[in-house]
């Protein structure tokens, strides 16, 4: 029989059991929407977790204090005092794979504005501290160097204490907030930033020099922690090795000490964050994976008892010179449309189901199309895996036993 | 006269467990071409296996057959399925008719295993055998809006689609009452009036009557063969039978 002709004797078998076709169909459908809709799901979270870290800085290293003995007890690593600003100048003057530095002092209290106030928290670090953590400044300006070094009585303020204490959408720059008694000039106003990944504001900041907020708030000489920017993303583990081996000796650390400090880098922070959600991702998957393979068996199920059902039909189509080829061609070619038009459809669902959980969770979900080829792909896959065994069952007949099976 | 089926010292043996069946021992047959054969006998006597070997359908143990001069007894499963398909045309009991598939495209089903006759081709033979049979106003009807009679009707058609030198009829008339029985028998004897070869198989001494010649079967042997004497013309029986009342 030719092409043509198989494919029609196909599709009229499947039309003639509509409900049954359908219903098979819908193994493979949901199987396929699943994973569509699962692998989309889980590419969006990641990149929503990205976007968020990329959000915090650019090519962003911290160092943190870190645990350390005292006379043999270990200390906690918040009581550690150990970073100070000559630690930034020598960082500054020595690691050339980092393009910026800056300490990084913070205290939280109420923030007042005549008759408002506003539980926040003041951050203090130098005139780079805002690109390091990309921040842009919408209105007003920047504190310069001298200021971030003469403890100047100067702030930022992010949108959020802007909102709180002067009123949705007023630019409150060159007026004066008081923190904690002092008071502070605005004289900027910062860029947008909105949640981070913990659901944390990050608009709710009000950024000073470090010595102000070192010396005038909280009255300690070290600092809380480092802040830098690495050149590039890829020489962010070149300048985490540089900025060990510059800490190590001026900390006068011997060979066998532990570091007493830590530094992370932006990259791991997004690996560990990203990590979670791609084997969320893979767990869904496999999942959807295996709601596919139950489609398949569906399709395997149906097939023999199609073929079976039709065990006269096959003994007439060989009586009048159906060939065995015909008669497995027919059934696999029945079992391929099955998967195939399920997959299509599977693929249709999944899209929409994408663009639903992303107007549900505002998620930049984005179906990939190695997803959607990989679904179609299995499906064939599976449509000739699952269809085989019963189309060589019908091939294999003989016709005298199956033109008198009752 | 040409010969169209010729078997010689046919031999067909099947084996059930560890018993060997010996269905046909040793038959002769010879079917010239315009034969209209009766191969009768009782259930176990080994007739169907002939047919069953005479259509193709299955192969001889031991013995030669020739079909239209063409040795068929060694024949592979697919080189069978090619004779069957350009030689053969079946009837069977049952009608065997594709369900939810019109008349049309049941008696098209020969054809579309035919690679060498176009969608075109196919549509007007059929169309012909159908017209032949007198069925030309049914070609869209379903099985199951036809009679017993004219669904038996479209699988002569149908076995007459791929114009094969001989036509295999298994029992055609076994499930049709009387009268529908005598309709088919008439459309047959038409054909063979025609030229066409036939075989067919029955039980009914009535039935054999139609025919030219009839080979009585018994244990795999042929016991008895000869030509039929004060042959019945179906057609007349038909109007010999009393007119149904309701």
């Amino acid at each position: 029989m030719n092409p043509g002709n198989l494919l029609k004797v196909a599709i009229n078998a499947l039309k003639r059991n509509k409900m049954r076709s359908f219903l098979t169909m819908l193994g493979i459908i949901i199987g396929v929407a699943s994973v569509i809709t699962m692998l989309a799901i889980g590419q969006g979270s990641k990149k929503s977790i990205q976007d968020q870290i990329a959000s915090m800085g650019s090519n962003m290293l911290f160092v943190m204090p870190g645990n350390m003995r005292m006379g043999g007890v270990q200390q906690g690593s918040s009581s550690s005092q150990r970073l100070t600003v000559a630690d930034i100048k020598a960082i500054k003057t020595e690691c050339d794979a980092i393009v910026a530095v800056s300490p990084e002092v913070r205290s939280s209290g109420q923030a007042v504005s005549g008759s408002s106030n506003w539980p926040t928290t003041i951050y203090g670090g130098s005139e780079q501290y805002l690109d390091i953590r990309s921040w842009t400044v919408v209105s007003g300006r920047n504190f310069t160097d001298t200021e971030a070094e003469g403890s100047a009585k100067v702030c930022l303020v992010g949108r959020t204490v802007a909102d709180e204490l002067f009123g949705e959408g007023i630019d409150p720059t060159g007026e004066t907030i008081r923190f904690k008694n002092i008071p502070f000039k605005i004289i900027g106003v910062l860029s947008e930033k909105g949640q981070n990944s913990f659901g944390q504001d990050q608009d709710d900041v009000i950024i000073a020099p470090y010595t102000t907020v070192q010396k005038r708030i909280l009255a300690q000489t070290y600092i809380q922690s480092i802040q830098m920017s690495a050149r590039s993303a890829e020489e962010s583990a070149l300048a985490e090795s540089q900025v060990e081996e510059v800490l190590r000796r001026t900390h006068k650390l011997r060979e066998e000490e532990n570091n007493d400090f830590e530094i992370r880098s932006q990259e791991e922070l997004a690996t560990t964050m990203t990590s979670v959600t791609e084997i969320l991702t893979i767990l869904l998957g496999a999942i959807a994976g295996i709601s596919l393979l139950v489609g398949g068996i569906g399709i395997m199920n149906i097939m023999y008892v199609s073929v079976t059902e039709r065990t006269r039909e096959i003994g007439l189509r060989m009586s009048v010179g159906g060939r065995s080829v015909d008669i497995l061609l027919q059934f696999l070619i029945e079992s391929i449309l099955l998967s195939v038009f399920g997959g299509l459809i599977g693929i249709m669902i999944g899209f929409g189901a994408s663009s639903v959980v992303e107007a549900l969770t505002s998620w930049p979900i984005s179906v990939m199309w190695g997803s959607v080829i990989l679904a179609f792909a299995v499906c064939t896959v599976i449509g000739v895996f699952f269809g085989w065994y019963p189309a060589r069952r019908a091939a294999e007949l003989d016709p005298i036993e199956a033109l008198r099976f009752e | 006269m040409k010969t169209i089926i010729d078997i010689a010292t046919l031999k067909k043996d099947y084996h059930v467990g560890e018993v060997t069946v010996h269905a046909l021992r040793g038959v002769d047959l010879k079917i010239n071409e315009g034969e209209f054969v009766a191969i009768m006998g009782a259930s176990g006597s080994g007739k169907s296996t002939m047919l069953n070997i005479i259509g193709c359908l299955d192969r001889p143990t031991d013995g030669t057959y020739l079909l239209d001069s063409v040795n068929v007894a060694g024949m592979s499963k697919n080189e069978r399925a090619a004779i069957r398909n350009l030689k053969i045309g079946f009837v069977f009991q049952s009608y065997n008719l594709l369900s939810r598939t019109s008349a049309l495209e049941n008696v098209e089903l020969p054809l579309m295993y035919n690679r060498l006759i176009t969608t075109k081709e196919r549509r007007e033979r059929a169309v012909a055998a159908l017209e032949a049979v007198g069925l030309a106003d049914r070609m869209d009807h379903m099985p199951n809006q036809l009679s017993g009679g004219q669904q038996q009707r479209v699988a002569i058609a149908r076995s007459l689609v791929n114009d094969p030198v001989v036509i295999l009829a298994d029992e055609a008339t076994g499930n049709l009452d009387t009268r529908t029985s005598y309709e088919i028998m008439s459309l047959f004897q038409e054909l063979n009036s025609k030229g066409k070869t036939i075989v067919f198989v029955t039980h009914e001494p009535d039935i054999a009557r139609c025919m030219t010649r009839s080979v009585v079967f018994r244990d795999g042997h042929i016991i008895r063969e000869e030509d039929v004497k004060s042959r019945l013309n179906a057609a007349e029986m038909l109007r010999a039978l009393p007119v149904e009342q309701d």
